[in-house]
């Protein structure tokens, strides 16, 4: 098929603005007037054929958005991190255990544990999210029902956890016996799916700084989950935003805790690898 | 903006071609993906198309694109060009083309295809997330996209 010169301005068109916007802001995140949060750094090895840079979307977000997520008393998210507080030291289950009971202050034991989820269980032979984590300490260590997928109380434990990381680098391991997963994730990453027939990478690679509508489009790392969102006002996981990432598209999602969004999630989470851990962060 | 005159221009032109209208599996393009013949054998009404383009639930061009003509519409993104002036930049069948399928005329291009059914991975009941429950509708109507166009093709600088 014969392009037409057009194509060659239409397509310069959009490289100036994207040139202009892919830098996003230069503000700076400091927490709570502590610790230098790393928003924008070199793009992993992995990446190098499509990004230079990795930039987390904190940079995407308004000026109040940011400076919300920059206190911790100004961050909403907050208040579901002291829930999660309680659950770690309620006794749940047939064995009369807490949280605690095995992991102790979870300051201490937590600390690094968010920023290299997901990752290969030895034991389990499978890649592991936090999520699998925690069923598998409430069903197995302490005779507890496991909490829903993505669900309220499992998304609150994941930013009790992710709090305990915030400032060091997302550092997800992709070779070994992980590879094959995080080779299905890449595959589904550039899948473009539904009636839109978009993957992630049109919206998140080839088109970040740019707008669709109102919402300026960031990389889509994960690097701030779970994220705190104006929108509904609770805690969404990664899974939940990759549902309605998928769902715009005009397609069949997959479900949280699906093998998919296993892959995916690590995938996702290896091209932030040097970002921050932010979470619980606050997205519109 | 003289709507008026404009959808006069467009009427002559579509009149010229094959009484439609066309199955989505039906439409032919020309080698630079261009389509000829109206989609719906009639005429666009430019006014209509004005509001596909800004109604999120239709065509939702200015997700995408910004135009000035519509700027009363809030949010117009800039994911695809503007499309300011773009009735200088193609004729009616080109215009056509774009919005049938972009693809045929952008290769790989992150536009969707308004009259497009089949060859999607994944399709869904529109923004549900659930499995699309037999053939799927294209994004527009024949007549809508001809709506469409001849709203573009009062787009002149
Ligand atoms: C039609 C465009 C589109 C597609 C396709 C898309 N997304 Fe998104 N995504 C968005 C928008 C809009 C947002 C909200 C603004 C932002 O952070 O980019 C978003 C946000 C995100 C975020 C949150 C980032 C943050 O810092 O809060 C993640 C993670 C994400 N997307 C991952 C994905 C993945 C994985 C896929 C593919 C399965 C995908 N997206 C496909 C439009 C899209
Ligand atoms: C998801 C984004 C998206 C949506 C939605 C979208 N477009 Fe586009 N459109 C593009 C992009 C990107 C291009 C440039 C082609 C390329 O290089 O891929 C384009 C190109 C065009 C062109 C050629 C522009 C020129 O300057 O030559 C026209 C005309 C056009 N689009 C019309 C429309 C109309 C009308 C609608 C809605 C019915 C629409 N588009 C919806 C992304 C989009």
């Amino acid at each position: 098929m014969k392009f037409k010169a057009t194509t060659a301005i239409a397509a310069l068109a959009i490289s100036l603005p994207a040139l202009a916007l892919a830098d996003a802001d230069d503000d700076t995140l400091v927490l709570n007037g502590e610790i230098e949060m790393v928003t924008k750094t070199a793009a992993p090895a992995h990446l190098a054929d499509s990004l230079d840079e990795v930039i987390s979307g904190w940079h995407m977000r308004s000026d109040e958005t940011q400076v919300m997520q920059a206190d911790d008393f100004d961050n909403p998210g907050m208040i579901f991190v002291e829930q999660a507080m309680d659950d770690w030291e309620t006794e749940m289950g047939t064995k009369g255990k807490s949280c605690a009971s095995c992991h102790g202050d979870v300051e201490e034991s937590m600390k690094g544990v968010r920023a290299v989820y997901p990752k290969w269980n030895d034991n389990k032979e499978t890649v592991y999210t936090m999520e699998m984590q925690i069923n598998d300490c409430l069903t197995n260590g302490m005779g507890a029902e496991a909490w829903k997928k993505s669900g309220a109380q499992m998304a609150r434990m994941e930013a009790l956890i992710s709090v305990q990381s915030r400032g060091m680098p997302m550092n997800v391991a992709i070779d070994g016996p992980a590879e094959a997963t995080w080779e299905l994730g890449k595959e589904l990453y550039y899948t473009r799916t539904g009636q839109l027939d978009l993957s992630c990478a049109n919206c998140h690679e080839d088109n970040y700084g740019n707008h669709i509508r109102s919402d300026h489009l960031s990389q889509g790392h994960t690097n701030g989950f779970p994220v705190y969102r104006l929108k509904n006002a609770k805690l969404t996981t990664a899974h939940g935003r990759f549902k309605g990432c998928v769902r715009d598209t005009r397609a069949e999602t997959y479900k949280p805790g699906s093998d998919e969004f296993i892959a995916l999630e690590l995938y996702v989470a290896s091209r932030g690898n040097g970002l921050s851990v932010e979470g619980p962060s606050v997205r519109n | 903006m003289k709507l008026s005159t404009l959808t006069l221009v467009a009427s002559f032109a579509a009149g010229t071609a094959i009484a439609g209208p066309v199955a989505p599996a039906d439409v032919v393009f020309t080698e630079d993906g261009a389509v000829e013949a109206s989609l719906s054998g009639a005429a666009g009404d430019a006014a209509n198309g004005a509001k596909v383009m800004t109604t999120k639930s239709l065509g939702n061009c200015v997700a995408c694109h910004q135009v000035t003509a519509l700027s009363e519409a809030p949010f117009h993104g800039n994911v695809g060009p503007s499309l300011d002036g773009v009735g200088d930049r193609w004729n009616l069948a080109e215009l056509r083309g774009i919005l049938s399928n972009a693809k045929m005329t952008y290769e790989g291009t992150v536009m969707p295809a308004y009259f497009v059914v089949d060859g999607f991975t994944r399709p869904g009941n529109a923004y549900t997330g659930k499995a699309a429950e037999g053939p799927l509708d294209p994004l527009l109507s024949a007549q809508q996209i001809e709506d469409v166009i001849a709203f573009l093709a009062t787009l002149k600088e």
